[in-house]
Protein backbone atom coordinates (compact mmCIF):
# COMPACT_ATOMS: atom_id res chain seq x y z
CA UNK A 1 0.00 0.00 0.00
CA UNK A 2 1.55 3.29 -1.04
CA UNK A 3 0.65 6.15 1.25
CA UNK A 4 1.44 9.70 0.25
CA UNK A 5 1.33 11.01 3.78
CA UNK A 6 0.34 9.91 7.27
CA UNK A 7 -1.22 11.96 10.03
CA UNK A 8 -1.01 10.80 13.63
CA UNK A 9 -3.40 12.40 16.10
CA UNK A 10 -2.01 12.14 19.61
CA UNK A 11 1.64 12.86 20.46
CA UNK A 12 2.02 10.69 23.52
CA UNK A 13 3.46 7.19 23.75
CA UNK A 14 1.40 5.38 21.07
CA UNK A 15 1.67 8.31 18.65
CA UNK A 16 5.42 8.82 18.93
CA UNK A 17 6.18 5.10 18.76
CA UNK A 18 3.93 4.90 15.69
CA UNK A 19 5.93 7.66 14.02
CA UNK A 20 9.19 5.90 14.84
CA UNK A 21 7.82 2.66 13.50
CA UNK A 22 6.77 4.27 10.20
CA UNK A 23 10.30 5.53 9.65
CA UNK A 24 11.80 2.18 10.65
CA UNK A 25 9.55 0.51 8.08
CA UNK A 26 11.04 2.80 5.47
CA UNK A 27 8.13 5.22 5.03
CA UNK A 28 9.65 8.40 3.62
CA UNK A 29 6.55 10.52 3.04
CA UNK A 30 5.41 13.41 5.24
CA UNK A 31 4.29 12.50 8.78
CA UNK A 32 2.23 15.03 10.73
CA UNK A 33 2.09 14.44 14.49
CA UNK A 34 -0.56 16.41 16.34
CA UNK A 35 -0.66 16.76 20.11
CA UNK A 36 -2.86 18.93 22.31
CA UNK A 37 -0.21 19.54 24.98
CA UNK A 38 2.62 22.03 24.58
CA UNK A 39 5.24 19.72 26.07
CA UNK A 40 7.38 17.62 23.74
CA UNK A 41 6.25 13.96 23.89
CA UNK A 42 6.88 12.67 27.40
CA UNK A 43 6.57 9.46 29.36
CA UNK A 44 3.78 9.16 31.91
CA UNK A 45 4.73 6.35 34.34
CA UNK A 46 7.19 8.53 36.33
CA UNK A 47 4.44 11.12 36.86
CA UNK A 48 3.06 9.11 39.76
CA UNK A 49 6.47 7.98 41.01
CA UNK A 50 9.95 9.56 40.64
CA UNK A 51 8.74 12.79 39.05
CA UNK A 52 5.94 13.25 41.58
CA UNK A 53 8.41 12.62 44.38
CA UNK A 54 10.63 15.39 43.01
CA UNK A 55 13.52 12.97 42.37
CA UNK A 56 13.39 13.47 38.60
CA UNK A 57 13.14 16.62 36.50
CA UNK A 58 11.29 17.00 33.21
CA UNK A 59 14.51 16.15 31.33
CA UNK A 60 14.09 12.54 32.46
CA UNK A 61 10.62 12.29 30.92
CA UNK A 62 11.46 12.71 27.23
CA UNK A 63 10.06 9.85 25.15
CA UNK A 64 12.58 10.57 22.43
CA UNK A 65 15.79 12.51 22.69
CA UNK A 66 15.68 15.83 20.79
CA UNK A 67 18.18 14.72 18.12
CA UNK A 68 16.23 11.51 17.51
CA UNK A 69 13.03 13.53 17.26
CA UNK A 70 14.68 15.71 14.60
CA UNK A 71 15.77 12.60 12.71
CA UNK A 72 12.14 11.52 12.39
CA UNK A 73 11.52 14.62 10.25
CA UNK A 74 7.98 15.16 11.55
CA UNK A 75 5.62 18.03 11.05
CA UNK A 76 5.11 18.23 14.82
CA UNK A 77 2.15 20.37 15.83
CA UNK A 78 1.97 20.80 19.59
CA UNK A 79 -0.76 22.67 21.42
CA UNK A 80 -3.13 21.67 18.63
CA UNK A 81 -6.26 19.58 19.16
CA UNK A 82 -8.17 17.59 16.56
CA UNK A 83 -11.83 18.51 16.82
CA UNK A 84 -13.47 16.63 13.95
CA UNK A 85 -12.91 14.11 11.20
CA UNK A 86 -15.02 13.23 8.19
CA UNK A 87 -14.22 9.84 6.73
CA UNK A 88 -15.67 10.31 3.20
CA UNK A 89 -13.84 13.59 2.58
CA UNK A 90 -10.92 12.73 4.94
CA UNK A 91 -11.07 16.23 6.38
CA UNK A 92 -9.48 16.62 9.80
CA UNK A 93 -10.49 19.71 11.77
CA UNK A 94 -7.92 21.27 14.10
CA UNK A 95 -7.84 24.05 16.65
CA UNK A 96 -4.77 25.76 18.02
CA UNK A 97 -5.33 25.88 21.75
CA UNK A 98 -3.24 29.01 22.26
CA UNK A 99 -4.99 31.40 19.88
CA UNK A 100 -8.09 29.30 19.09
CA UNK A 101 -7.38 29.55 15.37
CA UNK A 102 -8.74 26.66 13.32
CA UNK A 103 -7.22 24.70 10.50
CA UNK A 104 -8.19 21.81 8.29
CA UNK A 105 -6.11 19.02 6.80
CA UNK A 106 -7.04 16.55 4.11
CA UNK A 107 -5.43 13.38 5.38
CA UNK A 108 -4.32 10.26 3.56
CA UNK A 109 -3.30 7.70 6.19
CA UNK A 110 -4.66 8.49 9.66
CA UNK A 111 -3.59 6.96 12.96
CA UNK A 112 -5.71 7.86 15.97
CA UNK A 113 -3.91 7.81 19.32
CA UNK A 114 -5.78 10.39 21.37
CA UNK A 115 -5.57 8.41 24.59
CA UNK A 116 -7.92 8.92 27.50
CA UNK A 117 -8.65 11.43 30.21
CA UNK A 118 -9.39 11.04 33.91
CA UNK A 119 -12.83 10.56 35.28
CA UNK A 120 -13.64 13.23 37.82
CA UNK A 121 -15.95 13.41 40.80
CA UNK A 122 -18.89 15.72 40.20
CA UNK A 123 -19.24 18.72 42.47
CA UNK A 124 -15.52 19.36 42.95
CA UNK A 125 -15.18 21.98 40.23
CA UNK A 126 -13.82 25.21 41.62
CA UNK A 127 -12.53 23.51 44.77
CA UNK A 128 -8.79 24.04 45.20
CA UNK A 129 -6.68 21.12 46.30
CA UNK A 130 -8.56 18.44 44.34
CA UNK A 131 -6.52 16.82 41.60
CA UNK A 132 -6.49 14.07 39.01
CA UNK A 133 -3.25 12.68 37.60
CA UNK A 134 -2.74 12.17 33.91
CA UNK A 135 -0.54 14.89 32.49
CA UNK A 136 2.81 16.42 33.31
CA UNK A 137 0.98 19.56 34.43
CA UNK A 138 -1.26 17.47 36.73
CA UNK A 139 1.83 15.92 38.29
CA UNK A 140 3.51 19.30 38.75
CA UNK A 141 0.41 20.64 40.48
CA UNK A 142 0.19 17.68 42.85
CA UNK A 143 3.91 17.85 43.51
CA UNK A 144 3.56 21.52 44.48
CA UNK A 145 0.66 20.65 46.77
CA UNK A 146 2.72 17.85 48.38
CA UNK A 147 5.70 20.15 48.88
CA UNK A 148 3.48 22.68 50.64
CA UNK A 149 3.33 20.18 53.51
CA UNK A 150 -0.32 19.19 53.69
CA UNK A 151 -1.58 17.76 56.97
CA UNK A 152 -3.33 14.92 55.15
CA UNK A 153 -3.62 13.62 51.60
CA UNK A 154 -6.72 11.66 50.68
CA UNK A 155 -6.52 9.41 47.64
CA UNK A 156 -9.86 8.43 46.16
CA UNK A 157 -9.62 5.08 44.38
CA UNK A 158 -7.05 2.38 45.19
CA UNK A 159 -6.40 1.34 41.59
CA UNK A 160 -2.88 1.50 40.23
CA UNK A 161 -2.65 5.28 39.90
CA UNK A 162 -4.14 5.87 43.33
CA UNK A 163 -1.90 3.22 44.87
CA UNK A 164 1.23 4.74 43.34
CA UNK A 165 0.28 8.25 44.44
CA UNK A 166 -0.35 6.96 47.96
CA UNK A 167 3.03 5.20 47.97
CA UNK A 168 4.84 8.31 46.73
CA UNK A 169 3.09 10.53 49.28
CA UNK A 170 4.06 8.14 52.09
CA UNK A 171 7.61 8.18 50.78
CA UNK A 172 7.55 11.95 51.24
CA UNK A 173 6.44 11.44 54.82
CA UNK A 174 2.90 12.68 54.29
CA UNK A 175 -0.09 11.33 56.13
CA UNK A 176 -2.26 9.46 53.64
CA UNK A 177 -5.75 8.05 53.67
CA UNK A 178 -7.03 6.05 50.69
CA UNK A 179 -10.69 5.32 49.98
CA UNK A 180 -11.79 2.41 47.83
CA UNK A 181 -15.40 1.42 47.11
CA UNK A 182 -14.51 -2.22 46.33
CA UNK A 183 -14.12 -4.72 49.20
CA UNK A 184 -10.36 -4.81 48.50
CA UNK A 185 -8.12 -2.79 46.20
CA UNK A 186 -8.26 -4.19 42.65
CA UNK A 187 -10.49 -7.05 43.78
CA UNK A 188 -12.54 -6.80 40.61
CA UNK A 189 -9.42 -7.76 38.66
CA UNK A 190 -7.30 -9.75 41.10
CA UNK A 191 -9.95 -11.29 43.32
CA UNK A 192 -10.37 -10.70 47.05
CA UNK A 193 -7.35 -12.67 48.22
CA UNK A 194 -4.79 -10.84 46.09
CA UNK A 195 -6.63 -7.56 46.61
CA UNK A 196 -6.19 -8.23 50.32
CA UNK A 197 -2.43 -8.59 49.83
CA UNK A 198 -2.36 -5.17 48.14
CA UNK A 199 -4.38 -3.74 51.04
CA UNK A 200 -1.92 -5.14 53.58
CA UNK A 201 1.05 -3.65 51.72
CA UNK A 202 -0.55 -0.20 51.99
CA UNK A 203 -1.40 -0.63 55.66
CA UNK A 204 2.11 -1.85 56.47
CA UNK A 205 3.34 1.43 55.00
CA UNK A 206 1.07 3.50 57.17
CA UNK A 207 -1.78 4.28 54.78
CA UNK A 208 -5.18 4.66 56.42
CA UNK A 209 -6.98 2.46 53.88
CA UNK A 210 -10.78 2.45 53.92
CA UNK A 211 -12.35 -0.22 51.70
CA UNK A 212 -15.91 -1.01 50.78
CA UNK A 213 -16.89 2.58 51.24
CA UNK A 214 -17.73 5.27 48.70
CA UNK A 215 -17.19 9.01 48.62
CA UNK A 216 -20.34 10.94 49.37
CA UNK A 217 -18.94 14.44 48.95
CA UNK A 218 -15.74 16.42 48.86
CA UNK A 219 -16.33 19.58 50.85
CA UNK A 220 -14.64 22.85 51.58
CA UNK A 221 -14.97 26.59 51.33
CA UNK A 222 -13.07 27.43 48.14
CA UNK A 223 -10.47 24.86 49.14
CA UNK A 224 -10.93 21.22 50.05
CA UNK A 225 -11.28 20.61 53.78
CA UNK A 226 -12.82 17.16 54.16
CA UNK A 227 -14.03 14.04 52.39
CA UNK A 228 -17.40 12.70 53.50
CA UNK A 229 -17.77 8.93 53.08
CA UNK A 230 -20.87 6.81 52.46
CA UNK A 231 -20.58 5.17 55.91
CA UNK A 232 -21.03 8.57 57.52
CA UNK A 233 -17.41 9.04 58.49
CA UNK A 234 -15.42 12.13 57.58
CA UNK A 235 -11.72 12.45 56.75
CA UNK A 236 -10.06 15.83 57.07
CA UNK A 237 -8.05 16.57 53.95
CA UNK A 238 -6.15 19.42 52.41
CA UNK A 239 -5.10 17.58 49.27
CA UNK A 240 -7.32 15.09 47.43
CA UNK A 241 -6.14 13.03 44.46
CA UNK A 242 -8.89 11.27 42.53
CA UNK A 243 -7.92 8.13 40.62
CA UNK A 244 -11.15 6.50 39.51
CA UNK A 245 -10.37 5.49 35.95
CA UNK A 246 -10.34 7.08 32.54
CA UNK A 247 -12.59 7.85 29.60
CA UNK A 248 -11.25 7.35 26.04
CA UNK A 249 -10.89 10.58 24.06
CA UNK A 250 -13.11 9.58 21.17
CA UNK A 251 -16.02 12.02 21.34
CA UNK A 252 -14.41 14.23 18.71
CA UNK A 253 -14.96 11.40 16.23
CA UNK A 254 -18.74 11.17 16.76
CA UNK A 255 -20.36 11.59 13.34
CA UNK A 256 -17.06 11.00 11.55
CA UNK A 257 -18.19 7.79 9.90
CA UNK A 258 -16.01 5.73 12.24
CA UNK A 259 -17.63 3.47 14.82
CA UNK A 260 -17.24 4.94 18.30
CA UNK A 261 -18.20 2.80 21.30
CA UNK A 262 -16.05 3.10 24.41
CA UNK A 263 -13.20 4.07 22.12
CA UNK A 264 -12.48 3.80 18.41
CA UNK A 265 -13.74 0.42 17.26
CA UNK A 266 -11.22 -1.41 15.07
CA UNK A 267 -10.97 -4.80 13.42
CA UNK A 268 -8.52 -7.43 14.63
CA UNK A 269 -5.68 -5.70 12.75
CA UNK A 270 -6.28 -2.27 14.38
CA UNK A 271 -7.96 -0.91 11.24
CA UNK A 272 -10.94 1.37 11.95
CA UNK A 273 -11.73 2.19 8.30
CA UNK A 274 -9.76 2.07 5.05
CA UNK A 275 -6.55 3.96 5.73
CA UNK A 276 -7.50 4.69 9.34
CA UNK A 277 -6.04 2.87 12.35
CA UNK A 278 -6.10 3.42 16.10
CA UNK A 279 -3.73 2.58 18.93
CA UNK A 280 -3.28 2.94 22.67
CA UNK A 281 -5.88 3.80 25.30
CA UNK A 282 -8.42 4.97 22.72
CA UNK A 283 -8.42 1.82 20.55
CA UNK A 284 -10.88 -1.02 21.01
CA UNK A 285 -10.30 -4.16 19.01
CA UNK A 286 -10.99 -7.91 19.12
CA UNK A 287 -7.90 -9.64 20.47
CA UNK A 288 -8.19 -13.02 18.78
CA UNK A 289 -5.82 -14.66 21.24
CA UNK A 290 -8.35 -14.19 24.03
CA UNK A 291 -11.52 -14.08 21.91
CA UNK A 292 -12.34 -10.82 23.62
CA UNK A 293 -12.91 -7.25 22.47
CA UNK A 294 -10.56 -5.16 24.56
CA UNK A 295 -9.32 -1.66 25.16
CA UNK A 296 -6.04 -1.71 27.04
CA UNK A 297 -4.72 1.25 29.02
CA UNK A 298 -1.21 -0.05 29.63
CA UNK A 299 2.10 1.53 28.70
CA UNK A 300 3.40 -1.56 26.94
CA UNK A 301 0.25 -1.83 24.85
CA UNK A 302 0.59 1.76 23.64
CA UNK A 303 4.11 0.95 22.41
CA UNK A 304 3.19 -2.31 20.72
CA UNK A 305 -0.13 -1.17 19.29
CA UNK A 306 1.33 2.12 18.08
CA UNK A 307 3.88 0.17 16.07
CA UNK A 308 1.29 -2.33 14.85
CA UNK A 309 -1.21 0.33 13.77
CA UNK A 310 1.59 2.15 11.93
CA UNK A 311 2.59 -0.97 10.01
CA UNK A 312 -1.06 -1.63 9.25
CA UNK A 313 -1.23 1.64 7.33
CA UNK A 314 1.62 0.52 5.10
CA UNK A 315 0.47 -2.97 4.10
CA UNK A 316 -2.22 -4.33 1.80
CA UNK A 317 -5.33 -5.76 3.45
CA UNK A 318 -4.26 -9.23 2.35
CA UNK A 319 -0.98 -8.90 4.25
CA UNK A 320 -2.46 -7.42 7.41
CA UNK A 321 -1.75 -9.24 10.66
CA UNK A 322 -4.04 -9.45 13.65
CA UNK A 323 -2.88 -7.71 16.82
CA UNK A 324 -2.83 -10.46 19.44
CA UNK A 325 -0.77 -9.27 22.42
CA UNK A 326 -0.75 -10.76 25.89
CA UNK A 327 -1.40 -7.53 27.84
CA UNK A 328 1.23 -6.76 30.46
CA UNK A 329 1.80 -3.97 32.91
CA UNK A 330 3.77 -3.09 35.96
CA UNK A 331 3.15 -0.88 38.96
CA UNK A 332 5.81 0.21 41.43
CA UNK A 333 4.49 0.74 44.95
CA UNK A 334 6.86 1.22 47.88
CA UNK A 335 9.56 -1.40 47.35
CA UNK A 336 7.25 -3.76 45.49
CA UNK A 337 7.15 -4.23 41.74
CA UNK A 338 3.76 -5.58 40.83
CA UNK A 339 3.46 -7.05 37.36
CA UNK A 340 0.55 -8.69 35.65
CA UNK A 341 0.25 -10.36 32.27
CA UNK A 342 -2.76 -11.80 30.49
CA UNK A 343 -6.43 -11.36 31.28
CA UNK A 344 -7.38 -12.28 34.81
CA UNK A 345 -10.85 -12.29 36.26
CA UNK A 346 -11.92 -12.63 39.88
CA UNK A 347 -13.46 -16.06 39.20
CA UNK A 348 -10.33 -17.59 37.68
CA UNK A 349 -8.54 -20.36 39.52
CA UNK A 350 -5.39 -19.00 41.16
CA UNK A 351 -2.26 -20.82 42.29
CA UNK A 352 0.88 -19.40 43.85
CA UNK A 353 3.74 -21.05 41.95
CA UNK A 354 6.76 -19.45 43.52
CA UNK A 355 7.44 -17.54 46.72
CA UNK A 356 4.69 -16.79 49.21
CA UNK A 357 2.07 -14.16 49.88
CA UNK A 358 3.48 -13.73 53.39
CA UNK A 359 6.87 -12.53 52.15
CA UNK A 360 5.16 -10.39 49.48
CA UNK A 361 7.41 -11.90 46.88
CA UNK A 362 5.63 -14.41 44.69
CA UNK A 363 4.23 -15.29 41.31
CA UNK A 364 0.68 -16.60 40.95
CA UNK A 365 -0.85 -18.06 37.83
CA UNK A 366 -4.51 -17.83 36.86
CA UNK A 367 -6.43 -20.47 34.91
CA UNK A 368 -9.81 -20.79 33.26
CA UNK A 369 -11.10 -24.10 31.85
CA UNK A 370 -7.56 -25.47 32.24
CA UNK A 371 -6.11 -22.71 30.13
CA UNK A 372 -3.40 -20.43 31.48
CA UNK A 373 -4.87 -16.91 31.18
CA UNK A 374 -2.75 -14.76 33.45
CA UNK A 375 0.11 -14.30 35.85
CA UNK A 376 0.58 -11.87 38.71
CA UNK A 377 3.93 -11.20 40.33
CA UNK A 378 5.19 -9.27 43.31
CA UNK A 379 8.93 -8.68 42.83
CA UNK A 380 9.14 -11.65 40.45
CA UNK A 381 9.80 -10.13 37.02
CA UNK A 382 11.58 -13.18 35.66
CA UNK A 383 8.72 -15.50 36.50
CA UNK A 384 6.09 -13.12 35.16
CA UNK A 385 7.86 -13.02 31.80
CA UNK A 386 8.32 -16.79 31.67
CA UNK A 387 4.63 -17.35 32.34
CA UNK A 388 3.71 -14.63 29.88
CA UNK A 389 5.58 -16.62 27.26
CA UNK A 390 3.60 -19.71 28.26
CA UNK A 391 0.37 -17.74 27.79
CA UNK A 392 1.57 -16.81 24.32
CA UNK A 393 2.22 -20.46 23.61
CA UNK A 394 -1.34 -21.33 24.66
CA UNK A 395 -0.22 -23.48 27.59
CA UNK A 396 -2.71 -25.30 29.79
CA UNK A 397 -3.15 -24.29 33.43
CA UNK A 398 -1.87 -27.68 34.62
CA UNK A 399 1.26 -27.38 32.46
CA UNK A 400 1.89 -23.90 33.88
CA UNK A 401 1.64 -25.20 37.44
CA UNK A 402 4.03 -28.05 36.61
CA UNK A 403 6.55 -25.76 34.88
CA UNK A 404 9.81 -25.03 36.67
CA UNK A 405 11.58 -21.71 36.15
CA UNK B 1 26.35 -3.26 17.28
CA UNK B 2 27.10 -2.94 20.98
CA UNK B 3 24.37 -3.12 23.61
CA UNK B 4 24.60 -0.67 26.49
CA UNK B 5 22.33 -1.01 29.51
CA UNK B 6 22.07 1.83 32.00
CA UNK B 7 21.84 -0.22 35.17
CA UNK B 8 20.86 2.84 37.18
CA UNK B 9 17.69 2.98 35.11
CA UNK B 10 17.04 -0.75 34.68
CA UNK B 11 14.33 -2.06 37.00
CA UNK B 12 14.37 -5.63 35.73
CA UNK B 13 10.97 -5.53 34.12
CA UNK B 14 12.30 -8.34 31.91
CA UNK B 15 10.54 -7.25 28.74
CA UNK B 16 13.86 -7.54 26.87
CA UNK B 17 14.26 -11.08 28.14
CA UNK B 18 10.97 -12.02 26.58
CA UNK B 19 11.89 -10.53 23.21
CA UNK B 20 15.49 -11.80 23.11
CA UNK B 21 16.13 -14.44 25.81
CA UNK B 22 19.42 -15.37 24.15
CA UNK B 23 20.71 -11.81 24.72
CA UNK B 24 19.05 -10.65 27.94
CA UNK B 25 18.39 -12.62 31.09
CA UNK B 26 16.85 -11.54 34.37
CA UNK B 27 18.00 -14.02 37.00
CA UNK B 28 16.63 -15.04 40.35
CA UNK B 29 18.50 -12.20 42.03
CA UNK B 30 16.20 -9.90 40.00
CA UNK B 31 19.13 -8.37 38.15
CA UNK B 32 19.47 -8.17 34.40
CA UNK B 33 22.44 -9.87 32.76
CA UNK B 34 23.43 -9.15 29.17
CA UNK B 35 24.41 -12.53 27.75
CA UNK B 36 25.65 -11.18 24.43
CA UNK B 37 26.83 -7.58 24.43
CA UNK B 38 27.76 -7.54 20.77
CA UNK B 39 25.18 -9.53 18.83
CA UNK B 40 25.31 -9.77 15.04
CA UNK B 41 23.34 -7.68 12.55
CA UNK B 42 20.76 -10.45 12.21
CA UNK B 43 19.61 -9.58 15.73
CA UNK B 44 19.19 -5.84 15.13
CA UNK B 45 15.42 -5.87 14.68
CA UNK B 46 14.92 -7.74 17.94
CA UNK B 47 17.37 -5.55 19.83
CA UNK B 48 15.66 -2.44 18.43
CA UNK B 49 12.38 -3.80 19.75
CA UNK B 50 13.98 -4.27 23.17
CA UNK B 51 15.11 -0.63 23.10
CA UNK B 52 11.57 0.49 22.19
CA UNK B 53 9.76 -1.72 24.65
CA UNK B 54 11.92 -1.12 27.71
CA UNK B 55 9.66 0.73 30.17
CA UNK B 56 12.67 2.50 31.66
CA UNK B 57 14.41 3.35 28.37
CA UNK B 58 17.46 1.71 29.91
CA UNK B 59 18.78 0.00 26.76
CA UNK B 60 20.68 1.70 23.97
CA UNK B 61 22.68 0.51 21.00
CA UNK B 62 25.98 1.84 19.75
CA UNK B 63 26.91 1.24 16.12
Amino acid sequence: MTRRSITIVGASLAGIRAAESLRRQGFEGPITLIGDELHAPYDRPPLSKQFLAGDWGTDRLALTQPDKLDDLDLDLRLGVRATSFDLPSRRLGLVDLEDQSTDELIVDGLLIATGARCRTLGGTEGLDGVFVLRSLDDSLAIRAAFLAGPARVVVVGAGFIGAEVAATARGLGLEVAMVESLPQPLSRVLGDEMGGVCAEVHREHGVDLRTGVGVEAIEGDGRVERVRLSDGSVIEADVVVVGIGVIPNAEWLEGSGLTIDNGVVCDATCLAAPGVTAAGDVARWPNERFGEVMRVEHWDNAVAQGAHAARRLLVEDSEAESFVPVPWFWSDQYDRKIQMAGRIGPDDEMRVVTGSLAERRFAAVYGRADRLVGVLGFNRPRHVMRYRMLIEEGASFSDAIAAEF
Amino acid sequence: MKIVVDFDLCESNAICMQIAPDIFEVRDDDFLYVLDEEPGEEDRARVDECVQRCPKQAISVQG
